[in-house]
């Protein structure tokens, strides 16, 4: 008797516990998606409706701030359409090098016996945490003498030194890739490079896909070095495009400015949301920090 | 023995795979880097409208420091800035990623929709810090929807203007800081759970744990190098801190943080000096190395040990298992 009570309050007690933690949760839920709401919510308001306070009904005024930003940008020296295409051009070509030559480096050193074996792995581990931002002032200085400066070309090859996906991808190679394929490949007469692209690569495919999402989020969010070595404005990418929204040109007309935001925010999230799977399970994985 | 053989017949294949790799390192990273720190004891000035250099020792560290007449201790200041908003943003968010990861991995009480709240919590750190930045700032300004809501319900005072406050500029930055990235630890510290062997709670069951004892004596210590992951790589992410900051609430030249110079990272700082004094701007850029560096150095001493090992067994098995992504 007094144990079926004490199981009923037990239950009991695991329904409340389900109850506010499931509130607790939603309400986390609520605020990571509120800011982009009222994102959403403001795009379609009015410069004078947004300053009365926060909303949640959408308004009418979507088209009227996008004629005004296509109005206001052409004072400007880049558009939106051409950052996003810059943007583009920047973070394709440096995600493909950058998971092709992570993928090399990490089959080099997980597949071949060579003397500075151990060391190279050393090093790549010990300067995965070496930022940026401490070396950019002699890259500036070394683009500015070989005249790189203002070109895409800094931008994209040095994506081919990612030391955080050598990383990962040798992490996933020593779980999944055999010795004994690779010399059966050989022993079919493949030469060395033709093993690693048609064995080991298509192996690696899902390690591949979870790395080229975040590189590609990496290289398309990156704000830092585009600071410093674009200068003409027609070369700008899209996070420098949002810098100018913060200027005063942009700052009296705030629908004009979320719709702006919309533009940059809105298929990132769609995108997001379609690989989201990938992209869960791969920062489980210990693969984010690019 | 056969295989050995082999192995060593292709080594050097090894050479030509990594080369690319390296090659490229040296050039756009080790070379700069050495490069940077040869800057930081190059005194720069303008002539003529030609540039001129010559080797001044430590002069721009002491100059940077503060230890010379007329200059100022800037970098001691943006250092504070910088640490200040990193830790407001830690200390919440590691409490918060806990908190979700030990309930999001709880089989006593199983919440519904799992997948989702992680796929939502981790959304804002793949959106573009930029925007993310701008649209705070659209919302917190004078007369920004959220600021206008916040003062008709009476919550903050009619003049309260978030831009002109120290606390309001530095903690609205280390509130975006939080809501970006409390969804990613919260995933890292979900697949540490899981790590965890489970025949370690089914012991505590039978002995008749609690849920809270299961946490603090089973869960914590056993997350621990996980965190200690979680914590060095923010907190050098945190000090290279730069986006959020430099598009936040500051001057029309930029880099400059208001107000009072209050909102300004060290990254802002080499940004406003990489054109107008290159030696001084390396000389804070060889400060933060060292800074990093020490950083790095004490998550080695307390990384290592019989620790990493378990967490690198773990990384594996969680790799073996998750093969399908």
């Amino acid at each position: 008797m007094a144990d079926t009570k004490k199981l009923q309050s037990y239950s009991a007690n695991q329904r409340t516990q389900k109850i506010i933690r499931g509130v607790v949760c939603i309400l986390f839920c609520i605020l990571s998606l509120l800011p982009f709401v009222l994102l959403v919510m403001n795009a379609t308001r009015a410069s004078d409706d947004i300053q009365m306070g926060v909303s949640l009904i959408p308004s009418g005024h979507f088209l009227e701030n996008w004629k005004n930003l296509m109005i206001k940008q052409q004072g400007m020296q880049v558009t939106l359409w051409s950052a996003v295409r810059n943007s583009m051009i920047v973070s394709a070509p440096a995600t493909i090098l950058a998971v092709y030559f992570s993928s090399m480096t990490a089959y080099g050193i997980q597949v071949y016996d060579f003397k500075m074996k151990k060391a190279a792995w050393a090093f790549i581990m010990a300067v995965m945490m070496v930022p940026n931002q401490i070396t950019i002032i002699g890259f500036y200085r070394f683009m500015l003498k070989l005249g790189l400066v203002d070109n895409y070309i800094p931008l994209i090859l040095p994506a081919i030194a990612a030391p955080a996906v050598v990383f990962f991808m040798k992490q996933y190679m020593e779980s999944t890739l055999s010795i004994e394929m690779i010399e059966a490949a050989r022993i079919d007469g493949a030469g060395e490079l033709k093993t690693f692209n048609r064995i080991a690569m298509p192996i690696m495919k899902p390690a591949v896909a979870t790395q080229a999402i975040f590189q590609f989020i990496a290289q398309w969010n990156n704000l830092f070095t585009p600071t410093i070595m674009l200068t003409t404005d027609t070369k700008k990418t899209l996070p420098l495009f949002v810098q100018m929204l913060n200027s005063d040109q942009f700052r009296v007309d705030y629908g004009v400015v979320y719709v702006a935001l919309f533009v940059t925010v809105v298929p990132l999230i769609a995108v997001y949301l379609i690989l989201s799977r990938y992209i869960v399970a791969g920062v489980a994985l210990g693969g984010v920090k690019g | 023995m056969k295989k050995r053989r082999k192995k060593v017949r292709y080594g050097k294949y090894g050479y030509l795979f990594v080369a690319p790799f390296f090659l490229t390192y040296a050039f756009f990273q080790l070379w700069p880097l050495i490069n940077t720190f040869f800057y930081s004891m190059l005194n720069y000035y303008k002539r003529n409208g030609r540039e001129f250099s010559e080797f001044c020792g430590l002069q721009n560290f002491q100059n940077i420091l503060g230890l010379v007449s007329g200059e100022k201790a800037y970098v001691l200041h943006y250092f504070k800035n910088t640490f200040i908003i990193w830790g407001m943003n830690f200390i919440p968010q590691i409490l918060v990623s806990l908190l979700l990861a030990a309930w999001l991995t709880d089989n006593k009480v199983r919440l519904r929709s799992r997948g989702a709240v992680k796929v939502i919590t981790y959304l804002p750190s793949v959106i573009t810090a930029a925007s993310i930045s701008v649209l705070f700032h659209a919302l917190f300004s004078q007369y920004g929807p959220i600021t206008m809501t916040l003062k008709n319900l009476g919550i903050i005072g009619s003049s309260f203007n978030f831009l002109e406050s120290s606390a309001g500029t530095r903690g609205l930055i280390s509130f975006i800081l939080f809501w970006m990235w409390y969804g990613n630890t919260t995933l890292l510290l979900i697949s540490g759970v899981l790590g965890i062997s489970p025949d370690l709670y089914e012991a505590a069951d039978i002995d008749g744990a609690n849920g809270r004892a299961k946490f603090f004596r089973i869960t914590l210590p056993l997350l621990k190098p996980i965190m200690l992951y979680v914590l060095i790589t923010s907190a050098i992410g945190g000090l290279q801190m730069y986006d959020i900051p430099a598009l936040f609430n500051v001057s029309n030249t930029g880099y400059v943080g208001f107000p009072n110079d209050n909102s300004t990272t060290v990254a802002m700082y080499i940004m406003r000096l990489y054109n107008s004094d290159v030696g001084k701007a390396a000389a804070v850029s060889v400060l933060l190395f060292i800074v990093t560096l020490i950083i790095s150095l004490i998550f080695f001493k307390f990384g290592t040990s019989n620790e990493e090992k378990a967490e690198a067994r773990r990384r594996k098995k969680r790799l073996s298992e998750g093969g399908g992504c």
